[in-house]
């Protein structure tokens, strides 16, 4: 196997033993890159040169024998998350030549960590999409069939660790843009709980919503991210100062005796047989692991879509306001006067879904509709919530599938923006209530697609989400694939 | 028809807070554009505000100042609109949830006391500044001033006049400058007032349709705004036609209201919660602890000065114009033991040095102590009132103490009364036609002895000692 085919905990191993170097193993990555990314396209802005001075700077500190989390590991980032002095567009033609004067927290924490930044993935422009197609960077195809798409928002940062063109990844997740696209490129996705990771330097689409989580290879490697990003930070005010426990103490204990609620409000008509299947399969794993699974209702379920649909696009009309051509990023050209200036640059520099929810959430938020509207999906979205709250009571963590079919073919929806948005279906409500959520591989359609399995917990129950991933992994024994690219 | 004018002011009071509401970032008037600014204060993408606690505790003060209920809870909210002096295209400001309700403030308005009442008390950042190219037509944007911290103090409908609107604000300005949470500079914007203005028939209690006037920048023009704006709406309503709900600017050249906006073309602002902040909870020991430091307010201490120093109403009324003129009184008779003297070299002298010089009484180069130590020196008779007018002066001047003014002048009174009366026998004996009159009854030339002896002692006798014996050395029984 490649370096770059490896996990991180596997590479530290290496590095400890002195059987490589961080420079061999960015030499890998890169090789890997130019070897499928024309294929892949993954990344808006590749890093290439800092990422080789970086893995050198690791190996010196290796040698010195100062070993981080992350030390010499190449990870990518989501080009959502401002880089200093790296050019950062959330995928917009807005932002497109936008270049941060600032690290946002995570990045300092990996970079504090050791890890070597390989690049900038792409992304649904804003973060609004389900399948990376509305980025202003083009397409990334899903490393597992170039006729489809790989999921999104985060699809480039779900991609580039499925095609091994990076160890591991971040990406952030409004209504599933982590665990949806990790399910379809057969990774391992983790939205933590809101407030555990720091959205300082995140460039929000919903703040009420948007929490920062990792890409991996497996659930160990997911575990030492966690250790990573997680904290509390004063930079933000909904960050909640927690204990931070050691993640990686959670690998590998069991579950022997634990209640596994399946909803059953989750197995709906329109769940792709293949899906419903593998997720019934996961079930008798998790059984076999010695975890009862009693069925639970979650019966505001229903309305998670609805509710989603007006909270997250009215906190982003507000948040993309900022973007006006006056202070950064894409200006119009020829304008009559400030009003055309606003016009005319927001209406080239926003694509057509982030203008459809910019509409949505002013219409959403106007005097006169904000009770019928924002009001009302406040209400709800605390009902949904408390939906939780009872399951929880009687179960420690959630199954269901991660998305109702595997990765469809690129333009499929792009047409339906309804169709697309019920490919989030099962993961919004984990955004909704706060809580954590995690997608596990848990096989493969006949046809070769990646298929995943969602874990969700009570807040800040991030261990016990990732021991109850580890078993699973252990006990379901899914073959291990590569994407034939 | 008579009218009764309505009147509410909705005041901005910017914060002294060192830094800004959501950023460390300085409040200071004046720096190089943006050069106080910050990624959050900037509005780029990725930054998260975080409340500056100093800001809930300045609210808190004049809510405390102004009999307002602390509401335990309290929301930011966004509210929403395009404009180059805002960067994030919202101003987080607070809407449904506000801290502070239901207070009021007491004023004198003709010899008796009327309450105003305060609506609501809310915390926001302010917005920036556009500077208009003369020459060109482009504008450029500071951003120094952005998310510097303000209070929004609005009033009930209960003002009934443009004098009354005045007064009130005058009320509130000096309430704020007292709690020293706002300097009250009202052209450098840092205190600010809107009205909003409607007419009804006397003895109706249904409102009229109001306007909102803006642009006003000195407690002036906000008398003014508002009579002009009386005026024009009692015209319109006496022609038969209805006064427009409008926002109107204040054109202080021309003395005129103007139409800005219609109530059709008014922002939908779309206030939401702000979903970066949490909501701010005020508990009862935290109000506790700022009640703590809550001083004197003025109107208090107007009535404690005529109390306890026994001077006139008009007196402790300048007196306590300013907290750290109150303070500087108080020191001088605490110093002295003399409230009544001390007053009217406080309200004489000082004042009027400091106002000739535009200064404050935090410059006054006279120290408490030193006036209080020249106000003993007049007791004593060391030197005469009319010296001390001369020592104070030089005192002003270069900041000296009164002894040493005193020496290097050569100013101590003569008492002497041997070489006084010396002098006294000399000049009846240079003056026998004065000195025969007076004897015939003609007392008013005794002033010009007292002014003789005066000339000779270069004006350094004891006035009192020249008159004692002036008159028994007329009366020539001695």
């Amino acid at each position: 196997m490649e370096l770059c085919g490896l996990t991180i905990h596997e590479l530290q191993d290496k590095l400890r033993a002195g059987e490589t170097t961080s420079a061999e193993i960015t030499a890998s990555v890169l090789k890997r890159i130019d070897a499928v990314e024309t294929e892949v396209r993954a990344y808006i802005t590749l890093m290439r040169e800092s990422a080789i001075e970086e893995a050198a700077r690791a190996d010196e500190a290796i040698l010195r024998g100062e070993i981080k989390a992350l030390t010499g590991i190449p990870i990518a980032l989501k080009d959502i998350f401002c880089t200093k002095g790296v050019r950062t567009t959330c995928g917009s033609r807005i932002l497109h030549n936008f270049v941060p004067p600032y690290d946002g927290t995570v990045v300092e924490k990996l970079r504090a960590a050791g890890a070597v930044i390989t690049g900038k993935t792409n992304m649904d422009e804003f973060a609004m999409g389900s399948s990376t197609e509305t980025s202003f960077f083009g397409v990334t195809r899903n490393p597992w069939d170039l006729t489809r798409i790989p999921g999104g928002s985060s699809g480039g940062s779900a991609a580039a660790v499925a095609a091994d063109e990076c160890i591991a990844s971040l990406g952030s997740d409004t209504g599933g843009s982590i665990r949806q696209p990790a399910a379809l490129c057969g990774v391992v996705g983790l939205k933590p709980t809101y407030g555990r990771v720091s959205r300082y330097g995140l460039i929000a689409f919903a703040s009420s919503l948007d929490q920062i989580g990792p890409f991996t290879k497996d659930v160990e490697d997911c575990a030492i991210l966690m250790n990573v990003i997680s904290g509390y930070d004063p930079r933000e005010s909904t960050s909640v100062p927690e204990d931070v426990p050691d993640y990686r103490a959670f690998l590998g204990r069991g579950i022997e005796g634990w209640r596994v609620g399946i909803p059953k409000e989750y197995f709906i008509d329109g769940i792709d047989p293949e899906v419903e299947a593998a997720i019934r399969e996961a079930i008798r794993v998790v059984e076999k692991a010695g975890a009862r699974c009693i069925e639970v209702s979650l019966p505001h379920t229903d309305y998670c879509v609805a509710v989603y649909y007006i909270v997250a696009p009215a906190e982003a009309s507000s948040n993309l306001a900022r973007y006006d051509g006056v202070k950064y990023g894409f200006r119009s050209e020829d304008n009559r006067d400030l009003l055309d200036m606003y016009k005319k640059t927001r209406s080239a520099g926003f694509g057509e879904e982030v203008k459809r929810r910019i509409m949505i959430g002013t219409y959403a938020l106007s005097s006169g509709y904000y009770d019928a509207y924002y009001r009302k999906a406040s209400q709800v979205r605390a009902l949904i919530k408390r939906d939780f709250e009872q399951a929880f009571a009687d179960c420690d963590c959630i199954l269901t599938p991660t998305s109702p079919t595997p990765a469809f073919k690129i333009g499929e929806k792009t047409d339906d923006p309804m169709q697309m948005y019920l490919s989030d279906i099962f993961t919004i409500s984990a955004n909704l209530a706060g809580i954590p959520g995690i997608s596990v591989p848990c096989g493969y359609t006949k046809s070769g697609l990646p298929i995943g399995v969602q874990f969700l917990a009570g807040h800040f129950q991030e261990g016990r989400l990732i021991q109850f991933a580890s078993a699973y992994e252990t006990h379901a024994k899914i073959e291990k694939r590569r994407p034939a690219l | 028809m008579e009218y009764e004018p309505v009147i509410g002011l909705e005041v901005h009071a910017q914060l002294l807070t060192n830094t800004k509401i959501f950023c460390g970032c300085s409040t200071k008037f004046g720096a190089t554009p943006n050069t106080h600014t910050c990624p959050v204060c900037l509005g780029m993408p990725g930054v998260l505000p975080v409340l500056n606690k100093k800001v809930v505790e300045f609210m808190m003060k004049m809510a405390l100042a102004t009999h307002c209920t602390i509401n335990g809870e309290c929301n930011f909210a966004r509210k929403n609109y395009f404009y180059p002096d805002l960067p994030k295209g919202y101003q987080i400001s607070q809407y449904a949830s506000p801290p502070a309700e239901h207070g009021w403030i007491e004023m004198e308005i003709d010899g008796g006391k009327k309450r105003i009442g305060i609506t609501r008390i809310h915390m926001e950042e302010d917005a920036g500044k556009l500077l208009h190219d003369e020459h060109n037509p482009v504008s450029h944007v500071d951003l120094n001033r952005t998310g510097v911290p303000l209070i929004e103090i609005v009033s009930e409908p209960d003002i009934r006049g443009a004098e009354e609107a005045a007064a009130y604000l005058r009320r509130l300005h000096e309430i704020l400058v007292y709690l020293e949470i706002c300097d009250g500079n009202m052209e450098e914007g840092s205190f600010r007032c809107d009205a909003n203005v409607s007419l009804r028939p006397r003895g109706t209690e249904t409102f009229g349709t109001r306007t909102e006037l803006k642009n006003m920048n000195s407690f002036r023009n906000v008398q003014r705004a508002i009579e002009y704006e009386i005026k024009r709406q009692a015209y319109v309503l006496d022609s038969g036609s209805a006064v427009v709900q409008e926002t109107r600017l204040w054109d202080d050249t021309a003395g005129v209201t103007h139409s800005m906006r219609s109530k059709e073309e008014a922002h939908d602002y779309r206030y939401f919660p702000d979903p970066d902040l949490v909501p701010v909870v005020i508990d009862d020991a935290w109000i506790e602890a700022v009640l703590n430091t809550l001083p004197e307010l003025p109107l208090e201490k107007r009535e404690r000065f005529v109390r306890e120093y026994q001077i006139p109403a008009y007196d402790a009324g300048v007196l306590t114009a300013s907290r750290s003129l109150a303070d500087y009184y108080e020191e001088v008779v605490r110093l002295s033991g003399q409230p009544k003297i001390a007053s009217n070299w406080v309200m004489g002298d000082v004042l009027r040095f400091l106002n000739e010089d535009k200064k404050e009484i935090r410059a006054c180069p006279i120290a408490p102590a030193a006036l209080a130590e020249m106000i003993r020196l007049i007791q004593d008779g060391t030197i005469s009132g009319k010296m001390a007018k001369e020592v104070s002066e030089a005192m002003y001047r270069t900041g000296k103490a009164p002894g040493a003014i005193i020496e290097e002048k050569g100013l101590v009174q003569i008492t002497d009364e041997g070489a006084l009366a010396g002098m006294i026998s000399e000049i009846i004996g240079k003056n026998p036609a004065q000195t025969a009159q007076y004897r015939e009854g003609k007392e008013k030339v005794f002033g010009f002895f007292v002014g003789q002896v005066m000339k000779a002692t270069g004006g350094k006798a004891n006035p009192q000692v020249i008159n004692d014996l002036l008159k028994k050395m007329l009366a020539g029984t001695e």
